[in-house]
């Protein structure tokens, strides 16, 4: 189910209430005002170190040849 | 390992070959958009790369996405839209679905396959990314004399705008092979429209402490009367980091993209650039980006926060000053001394020495960079 807030859209996912209760507990004093606001920033920092895993070569092998030789006209190397 | 490029893949839109050279000519037979330079060059900085993963100016899902979420509808952190303004009249009869042809000086630069044309809200533009409606704010009143129409959709690059600075132009597919060449495997971005004094010395070095690489790329275009021309500079940094630097720690090279003045926003907006050029890291000064009193002193760093998963580590570095007790430049993290010892490295007086034909206070500039700046007859904007 998607939903609207401030211009945002939000779907719901569920958690053990066991865990929701915890996270309620340890997130008191922090700059996060919800448990939701709470698992998006970690979900979102967890994501993105998975997806650096995968690393694509942007470049051919010609491509790397000719960039090399402008960064050595250039004096970078 | 340099760092992932923004959104997972590094953009090129670069058309190359027999396909170039026949939409080229195409081109001129397609109906046309004639661009002012900043948009022109930040065509090209879609097209190599440089604002990854965006592969054209954005539809309305993407602008309205960025402006309430700060995010791409892939979720991918993204704080200021990159969209094309028109008018009405200069695309009568375009639909979506057409090709048509980006002029900049007369010559075509890019296509623009039009996925979408779409109205906005200048107010509520000005409202999200510079949270302000004053007119006198820079950026809102570039927004509020902006088009009525927004042109969504894909480029292709035919043709680069021409630089002054081709010894200092380089792209992210370039700086990235770069920084592995150098076996770089951290690398720290500096964001300057300015000729470097000890102030910006001491930062850069600091950060430079704990990474390998100093990436420096001045932002050059379009200057304000007063401001330091581009290529004084880049002469500038030239002088600095051959007598201060050690061999092979830096990278010099230009950025050019119009300032924003959207403070918090435009902190994370240069960072994601820097991330695409291959920093691991990106030195985020107190008030970056601001004008005036528009932004609260700690905003763009707080506005970090709402992006674990940005991909480069901003570096919250703050502003030096010298310490007649402690000797040295120092920060207020690190010098507990009254305000009589403090010599605040002010931009203002260096100018003014400068344009009286003085060298300031060795505390101040180098005197090697100083000289090189007084060696030009006009060094700043304007005069
Ligand atoms: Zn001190």
């Amino acid at each position: 189910m998607e939903r609207e807030v401030g211009g945002g859209k939000y779907t719901t996912v569920s958690i053990p209430t066991t865990l929701y209760r915890r996270i309620k507990k340890i997130i008191q004093g922090t700059g996060f005002t919800s448990v939701s606001s709470f698992v998006t920033y970690i979900l979102r920092e967890v994501v993105a170190s998975y997806e650096d895993r995968i690393d694509e070569e942007p470049f051919t092998e010609e491509d790397k040849q000719a960039i090399l030789e402008k960064l050595r006209k250039l004096g970078y190397l | 390992m340099v760092s992932r490029p923004h959104g997972g893949k590094l953009t090129n839109r670069v058309l190359r070959g027999k396909r170039r050279e026949r939409l080229l000519e195409e081109a001129e037979e397609l109906p046309r958009l004639n661009l002012s330079f900043d948009y022109a060059v930040d065509v090209e900085n879609i097209a190599r790369g440089v604002f990854s993963p965006l592969e054209g100016f954005m539809i309305q899902e993407e602008y309205l996405s960025v402006l309430y979420s700060m995010r791409l509808p892939d979720d991918t952190p993204w704080t200021i839209p990159v969209t094309l303004d028109v008018d009405p009249e200069e695309i009568s009869g375009i639909k979506p679905g057409d090709d048509i042809a980006l002029f900049y000086n007369d010559e075509p630069i890019a296509l623009l396959n039009v996925e979408e044309i779409y109205g906005w809200e200048k107010k509520e533009f000005a409202e999200k990314v510079y949270k302000t409606l004053d007119i006198n704010h820079p950026g809102v009143h570039k927004t509020l004399n902006r088009k009525e129409l927004l042109l969504g959709g894909k480029i292709d690059l035919l043709k680069g705008v021409p630089s002054n600075f081709d010894k200092y132009t380089l792209w992210p597919i370039e700086t990235r092979l770069l920084f592995r060449e150098k076996g770089w495997r951290s690398v720290v971005g500096f964001q300057t429209r300015n000729a470097p004094h000890m102030g910006h010395e001491y930062v850069q070095k600091a950060a430079l402490t704990f990474v390998d690489g100093l990436f420096v790329n001045p932002l050059v275009g379009w200057k304000k009367p007063g401001d330091y021309r581009d290529e004084v500079i880049l002469a500038a940094y030239e002088v600095l980091i051959e007598h201060y630097y050690p061999k092979n720690v830096v990278v010099l090279a230009v950025l050019r993209t119009s300032m924003r003045y959207a403070g918090p926003r435009e902190a994370v907006f240069h960072a994601i650039m820097r991330k695409n050029f291959g920093c691991t890291h990106f030195i985020v000064g107190r008030d970056h980006a601001g004008v005036g009193n528009y932004y609260g002193p700690y905003e763009a760093w707080d506005i970090f926060k709402e992006f674990p998963d940005l991909g480069v580590t901003p570096l919250f570095v703050r502003e030096a000053f010298y310490c007649k007790k402690c000797g040295g430049m120092v920060n207020e993290k690190i010098c507990p001394h009254s305000d009589m010892y403090k010599v605040k490295i002010s931009g203002t007086k260096i100018r003014e020495a400068l344009r009286s034909g003085a060298r300031p206070p060795e505390y101040m500039m180098r005197p090697e960079v100083a000289d090189v700046i007084m060696s030009f007859e006009n060094p700043f904007v304007g005069d």
